[in-house]
């Protein structure tokens, strides 16, 4: 499924450039600790996270996410934005916690994955 | 949401349980940071974190939350378990990812904690 | 329930002992309920004090926790030999830290713990000297 369908139907409110949406997300990973998502992230993931600093950027490139999606109305940090722009990585916003937006997508992919 | 649905819908193996199956737990929280939990969570809720440590039993006790979720099937240390037992939480472990069991949870109408 | 007299007393905190974090919170939340405080009350006492403890283990040397419970208000004095605070503005912005990453991977130091503490109480003072230490003062009406 489409970065932009999913950011859509969410109304998750991107901050990089809009070319960023069209990348593919094969699936989703919630988590706030930065070697957990490193060891555990699959490639393509939509990252649902709360951390804001600059290191969420490299942990993204390192994995290969196609996206990560900030929670609970936090913003980030300039010089996080600064990286994700240099990196390609889009990073999206929503005020929703992590909960009802893992929650959301959850059945948002799942019905994708009926159909597919 | 029942405290018994909840392990079921998790494949939840329990660690330490004191409460009634039939507890109706009211509210998820699903974070790995404990400021998180004390900043946007309620009492009576059940917490999903992937932070399998003693500092999730002692936020937890602090902010009155019932029931904690270990994610990916994270085994705590003793000191983890004891802490949960003397403070009187339900401590479970899913083997499912934080995305999942908060899919599994959301679809059957359980709610994040209102702010 | 009234309180009818002053309960005083205090805890130290030693920076830096993870496996003791928040045991002091913990037994002021138990002399609290004791005392026969409404239990939302407990909880926002306990939250805030939890994380000026927390603050204390992560960023200082040492610290003390003082609580003066009397029959108008819940008093808690968090005064630590620490680093100090170089901007109070900033470290009061949600999400703002400069917490080390072994303490990230704990769990800890995404920026909320300031926050949070004037969250919970009605009265919220911070005082800082860089090189010497904080002190911070919490107060919650009963």
């Amino acid at each position: 499924m489409k970065l932009k369908e999913i950011a859509e139907i969410l109304s998750l409110r991107p901050l990089t450039p809009v070319e960023g949406l069209e990348r593919e997300v094969s699936g989703a990973y919630v988590g706030d600790l930065l070697s957990d998502v490193m060891a555990n992230a699959g490639e393509g993931n939509l990252w649902i996270t709360l951390q804001t600093h600059v290191n969420i950027v490299a942990v993204a490139v390192f994995k290969n996410l196609s996206a990560i999606v900030i929670v609970n109305g936090r913003m980030p940090d300039s010089d996080t934005m600064d990286k994700a722009v240099s990196e390609d990585i889009p990073i999206l916003l929503t005020g929703k916690s992590a909960f009802e937006t893992a929650g959301k997508l959850y059945q948002i992919l799942n019905a994708q994955n009926l159909q597919g | 949401m029942r405290l018994k649905e909840i392990i079921r819908l998790l494949d939840a193996v329990i660690i330490t349980n004191s409460r009634d199956y039939e507890a109706e737990i009211e509210w998820a929280c699903a974070t790995d940071l404990m400021s998180d939990v004390l900043y946007y969570s309620r009492g009576n809720s059940v917490l999903i974190t992937g932070l399998a440590k003693q500092q999730a039993i002692r936020t937890s006790d602090i902010a009155d939350i019932k029931v904690v979720v270990f994610t990916r099937g994270k085994e705590p240390d003793t000191h983890t378990i004891e802490l949960a037992r003397k403070k009187k939480i339900t401590l479970l472990i899913t083997p499912y990812s934080m995305f999942t069991a908060c899919g599994k949870l959301y679809e059957r109408g359980l709610r994040c904690c209102p702010e | 329930m009234k309180i009818d007299k002053t309960y005083e007393g205090n805890f130290h905190i030693v920076g830096g002992d993870f496996s003791r974090a928040g045991e002091a919170s913990t037994e002021l939340k138990t002399i609290l309920l004791n005392v026969g405080i409404e239990d939302e009350i407990v909880r926002r006492v306990a939250i805030a004090t939890f994380e000026a403890e927390m603050n204390i283990m992560i960023y200082a040397t040492a610290g003390i926790l003082r609580y003066i419970i009397s029959p108008e208000e819940i008093r808690i004095i968090a005064e630590d030999m620490g680093p100090g605070i170089e901007d109070i503005e900033l470290a009061m912005q949600e999400g703002y830290s400069t917490a080390p990453d072994w303490v990230r991977e704990m769990g800890w130091g995404a920026g909320m713990g300031l926050p949070n503490m004037k969250k919970n109480a009605d009265i919220f003072r911070i005082d800082s000297v860089v090189g010497e230490g904080t002190t911070v003062e919490m107060i919650i009406k009963l």
